[in-house]
């Protein structure tokens, strides 16, 4: 009943690229913004803020970094942790080095010297493919996390190798509380996904799914096999830079280079495939799946903390990530994204499914 | 489909569910403790004992005092899985349950860093025993910072003191070749320029072999250490399965175990029980003592475990990790006593503990009256320093069993301390931050 | 003088032998991978939690966790054996049937489910702790070839490199002269030709994953028995992918070859070239390898070549 889009005519070429071209997506999505700027911080705690959004927002940077790799590229890597890593230590290398640039200039530096890595390490993908790709990727892992801890350079020479993150500025504002933190974040977030939006809308984004369905079909229809792939992980790198220098300077403030381990490649890996390949929104559903789960089946578990030991409540919140997962490939392979969809088509029937 | 109409469900619980889940709590009467420890992941070994020891003794000082002073303890656990973020996550979650946070156990070198500046904000004394940023130990520029008893640093000087006595004097290291085999972390790293600073001093020579984490293989590292290097002494600074098989390695290329010194992180039954026969003479740094001999444990089977609520299998009880736990455990409710004699026999805050904290002595007599003799260490901390400096003492692992040898060793005070002010003003310049004079 | 040492020919021949003996070990673990992929194509990853898995189980049988009652080594290994295989059909069965048909990443991201869910069982069932596993194999060095030459070699290593060229053999054979082996073969070229042909797809695969199980029985028990027994043994997955890969994914054969590769190239260069970069390059050294490998030939060495048509 609310959702018809009957009587919404395109009579203009704007109108039929619009990014939300239905009216009620536009006003939901709005609506969605001004909840996410003006009402979030002050209806939820601090502890959610800090705790539950702030990790939500700047792995969704990272999850829409690899969803443009792995569902719009189809090139499997596994080494977004290690292109976060060099993003959060460019970043923090650039801000103790040079203290007067601006903070966004800042981040989209370090986010192009990740550029600059991912591209080196994506070399391989133009002759491997598939999870052989994954596996040379899990060499960028390796090396990069190995660079980082073993010389001295990269932390300014902490014995310890780790790195505390000098207090954030934006043109002269200081940016210390959590609100004003997760302002920031977000602002990030709003750009880079209508970046991201558009960018798989355009040449660039066909291109990629071209090579995804079959690059040697897309070499024959005249799609640079090189450049595309090359963009793919320069891209993808560039998102999960400017993620990993957030992570650092907007949420945690002090790392070490084992944050960024395999199972935060993994964590991302399961952000794209749960919230669906190839969706922008996805992205940030798989996200808030992946962040909230653990915390959620804490919470769920917290009653029986009386009466089962602490190590058997652990494992079991293990078992039931596990089970959880399996459970929503069996049931939805297509990722939540696709739920969403089903829902949506649902809506648009209400209240006469037949 | 029913299936699918199934997750769909669970996802729109979760979401309404999730944003009213946790939110700051008046206190119930009791004094909260947050019991932050990993059961699972590559170091749930030493996580378990750390976490259960410490609910263990709080359940015992309920069960046997009523709490401290009448008021009793209360707590939560959470599973940090010694990771970082998780470990934040966990301070953000509990920092203001239950009245507020006396005080933090963050269960991690890297998790202590993590929530420094956090916990400074937030007037929450951060307490690593045992481990944790070395620099803190000064207290002017690190306030809620308590690196207590002895740190890297100070035990590592104690460790070359005991090379020394071993070898028959301090001036016999001359020439000598010690190997670190360090994990690469910020745990494993934190030594290397203390283990420099000694070499300068006492004339040996240092080698630092870096092994990547976890440390499954480290075959290559001990090849050369016992016949490329033909080092003298080795300082094993691993943890976790890094322990048992450095061990291994060294029996295979034939070094003597008995010139092998572990840090208090490789010193546990977790570390040599897997290793079998090659953990046969191999020596560990200890800042307890272990056992179940102690009066204060022997309170804790008496009544937990004898009435069936005990954390842990009985048999871990008189081990190094679980017996670290206890001191943990009794550290940090001697500072809640304290606070309370402070400030009254109420459930005490973070400012009021941090307090207590810079006045607190261990003292002999006191280690006496709460039966731990022999378990902790006596020492005292002040405004100015928030280590204590405790002696460390050695142990070696005979027939299935921690002996320890000879007596507590001293740390090096004069040595380590200017090493931990300069590093301290470093880090209070970079952060522009003004020590506090004391 | 460090030159010196570094030229010592007996030392060189020590470190590769050693990294040869090291790479066996990678090998055993690779093994239960290349099977499974071999197969049905699936790149399980949950290979290094079932090696916990079983390791686990057998130490704690034999500690008699089961009813109190200790069990000897061989009958310990029997009902693990068991256990393994009844473990390995109930993935089959609940985890992978259900995703016949999708994608391979799908797959891949259910094992990692897997893999969660196996680790926590694991320890929940039989406990955190570290525990000892002794097969009664020495792992001291072999004391007749150092009186010789000087060089230390561990028996026990000696000896886990014969089970795993056993074990090797037994599976090529398996693969070769069983009709089981040859089905097994039919359905990973092709599964849909392989079906209508008559093949039972879902038996075969049952067969193969409870063969993964007594796989990973088999490398957790060296493993258990050289490290402790332990969570850490969960991640020997990591060790054993650069081995997979050089190999190529789906050759058992390739798996040891690679294996030998991996762990002779690995310690000479920690050895003779870390020290120049301050050591510790064994964790990125074989991916490094394995991408060089792989730009020759991109489906490793034995690996069956994939040609694309449009």
């Amino acid at each position: 009943m609310i959702y018809r889009e009957s009587g919404q005519f395109k009579t203009s070429y704007a109108a039929d690229q619009a990014m939300f071209p239905i009216r009620q997506d536009r006003i939901f999505i709005a609506l969605l913004l001004v909840a996410a700027v003006a009402v979030v911080p002050v209806v939820v705690s601090e502890y959610a803020i800090r705790s539950i959004l702030m990790p939500f927002l700047i792995l969704s940077i990272a999850a829409i970094g690899l969803n443009l790799l792995l569902g719009y590229c189809g090139l499997i890597s596994l080494g977004t942790a290690a292109f976060m890593a060099v993003g959060a230590f460019s970043a923090y290398k650039l801000a103790t080095g040079i203290p007067d640039l601006p903070i966004v200039l800042n981040f989209i530096l370090a986010g192009l010297v990740t550029a600059v890595v991912g591209m080196a390490f994506g070399l391989p993908s133009l002759r491997i493919k598939g999870f052989y790709l994954a596996v040379t990727t899990l060499a960028a892992h390796f090396f990069v996390e190995w660079t980082i801890t073993k010389f001295g350079w990269f932390t300014n020479y902490s014995p310890s190798g780790v790195i505390s993150a000098p207090p954030l500025d934006v043109f002269g504002i200081a940016i210390d509380s959590t609100t004003e933190k997760y302002w920031f974040v977000l602002a990030w977030v709003l750009v880079l996904a209508v970046l991201a939006k558009n960018l798989v809308r355009s040449s660039v984004g066909r291109a990629w799914m071209a090579v995804r369905d079959m690059d040697v079909a897309a070499a024959v229809i005249g799609v640079p096999i090189l450049k595309t792939k090359l963009l793919a992980f320069a891209v993808s790198s560039f998102y999960c830079g400017i993620a990993g220098a957030l992570y650092v300077f907007a949420y945690i403030g002090t790392v070490e280079p084992q944050a960024f381990d395999l199972n935060r490649a993994f964590q991302v890996l399961f952000m794209v495939i749960i919230g669906g390949l190839g969706s922008i929104l996805g992205s940030f559903f798989g996200a808030a799946f992946i962040v909230t789960l653990p915390i959620f089946i804490t919470l769920a578990a917290a009653p029986f903390g009386g009466q089962i030991p602490a190590e058997v409540l652990s494992n079991l919140e293990l078992i039931i990530f596990g089970i959880l997962i399996v459970f929503f490939l069996i049931v939805e392979p297509l990722g939540l994204a696709r739920l969403w969809q089903i829902g949506k088509e649902k809506l648009r029937l209400w209240p006469f499914p037949h | 489909m029913a299936l699918r109409k199934l997750a769909t469900a669970l996802l729109a619980a979760a979401a309404l569910g999730l944003p009213g889940a946790v939110q700051a709590q008046q206190n119930d009467g009791t004094q909260f403790m947050l019991v932050n420890a990993y059961w699972t992941g590559p170091f749930a070994a030493g996580g378990s004992a750390f976490g259960g020891g410490m609910i263990d003794y709080y359940r015992m000082l309920n069960e046997r005092d009523g709490g401290i002073n009448g008021v009793k303890l209360s707590w939560e656990k959470c599973e940090t899985q010694y990771q970082n973020d998780r470990i934040v996550e966990c301070y953000e979650r509990f920092k203001g349950h239950n009245g507020g946070l006396a005080l933090f156990h963050p269960m991690s070198t890297g998790g202590a860093y993590a929530v420094l500046e956090r916990a400074q904000k937030d007037l929450i004394p951060v307490i690593t025993i045992g481990y944790g940023r070395t620099d803190a130990s000064d207290g002017r520029v690190f306030p809620y910072k308590f690196p207590m008893l002895t740190n890297y640093w100070s035990q590592n000087t104690a460790k070359i003191r005991f090379m020394g006595a071993q070898e028959g004097g301090m001036d016999k290291l001359k020439g000598k070749k010690i190997a670190n085999v360090y994990l690469e972390s910020a745990y494993g790293k934190e030594t290397i320029p203390v283990l420099d600073e000694q070499a300068k001093r006492y004339g040996f020579s240092v080698q630092h072999f870096a092994v990547a984490a976890p440390g499954l293989d480290q075959k290559a590292v001990w090849l050369q250490i016992a016949r490329q290097l033909r080092a003298d002494w080795v300082i094993l600074r691993g943890w976790g399965v890094m322990n048992p098989a450095a061990l291994k390695e060294a029996e295979r290329v034939g070094f003597a175990r008995e010139k092998i010194v572990g840090v208090w992180w490789s010193g546990s039954e977790e570390d040599v029980v897997p290793a079998g026969d090659a953990a046969e003479g191999y020596i560990s740094a200890a800042f307890n003592g272990s056992g179940t001999h102690f009066p204060v444990i022997q309170d804790v089977i008496k009544h937990v475990y004898d009435k069936g609520n005990g954390e842990l299998p009985r048999e871990r009880l008189g081990q190094v990790f679980y017996a670290r736990a206890m001191v943990w455990a009794i550290i940090s409710a001697e500072a809640i006593r304290d606070a309370q004699a402070m400030f009254g026999k109420r459930p005490v805050v973070g400012k009021e503990v941090q307090q207590a904290l810079e006045k607190f002595a261990m003292t002999p007599e006191r280690v006496k009256k709460l039966g731990a003799e022999g378990l902790v260490p006596p020492f005292s901390l002040s405004c100015k320093d928030h280590e204590g400096g405790a002696a460390v003492r050695f142990q070696q692992w005979k027939g299935g069993k921690w002996v320890p040898i000879g007596d507590w060793v001293a740390v090096d005070k004069d040595m380590v301390r200017p090493m931990i002010e300069a590093s301290a003003a470093a880090y209070a310049k970079e952060k522009s931050l003004t020590p506090r004079s004391c | 003088m460090l030159e010196m040492i570094y030229l010592d020919p007996l030392f060189a021949i020590e470190v590769v032998v050693s990294g040869l003996l090291s790479g066996i070990m990678y090998s055993l673990v690779a093994l239960g991978f290349a099977l499974i992929f071999k197969a049905s194509g699936i790149f399980n990853f949950a290979q290094g939690a079932f090696v916990l898995f079983a390791a686990l189980t057998l130490v704690s049988l034999i500690e008699g966790a089961l009813f109190g009652v200790k069990l000897p080594l061989l009958l310990a290994a029997a009902v693990t054996l068991v256990i393994m295989v009844v473990y390995g059909m109930a993935v089959e069965r609940l985890v992978l049937r259900p995703l016949i048909n999708q994608s391979l990443i799908i797959l891949f991201m259910a094992t990692i489910g897997l893999n969660f869910f196996t680790e926590g069982f694991a320890q929940m069932l039989w406990g955190a702790q570290v525990k000892r596993l002794d097969l009664g194999i020495p792992e001291k060095p072999w004391e007749g070839l150092r009186l010789a030459t000087g060089i230390t070699l561990s028996v026990f290593e000696l000896v886990a490199a014969a089970i795993a060229g056993v074990l090797v053999l037994g599976l090529t054979l398996f693969f070769s002269k069983t009709t089981t082996g040859r089905a097994l073969r039919a359905v990973s070229d092709d599964n849909q030709a392989a079906m209508s042909v008559g093949i039972p797809l879902q038996h075969i695969w049952a067969v193969v994953w409870a063969v993964a199980g007594i796989i990973a029985l088999v490398a957790g028990m060296l493993w258990g028995a050289k490290l402790g027994v332990q969570f850490s043994l969960s991640l020997l997955a990591l060790k054993a992918l650069p081995v997979l890969i050089i190999g190529g994914f789906d050759s058992i054969v390739g798996v040891i070859v690679a294996g030998l590769i991996v762990g002779a190239s690995e310690k000479f260069a920690e050895v003779f070239v870390g020290p120049y970069f301050g050591g510790a390059i064994e964790n990125w050294f074989p991916y490094v390898l394995a991408t060089v490998v792989l730009l020759i030939k991109p489906q490793g060495l034995f690996g069956e070549k994939i040609i694309e048509r449009v």
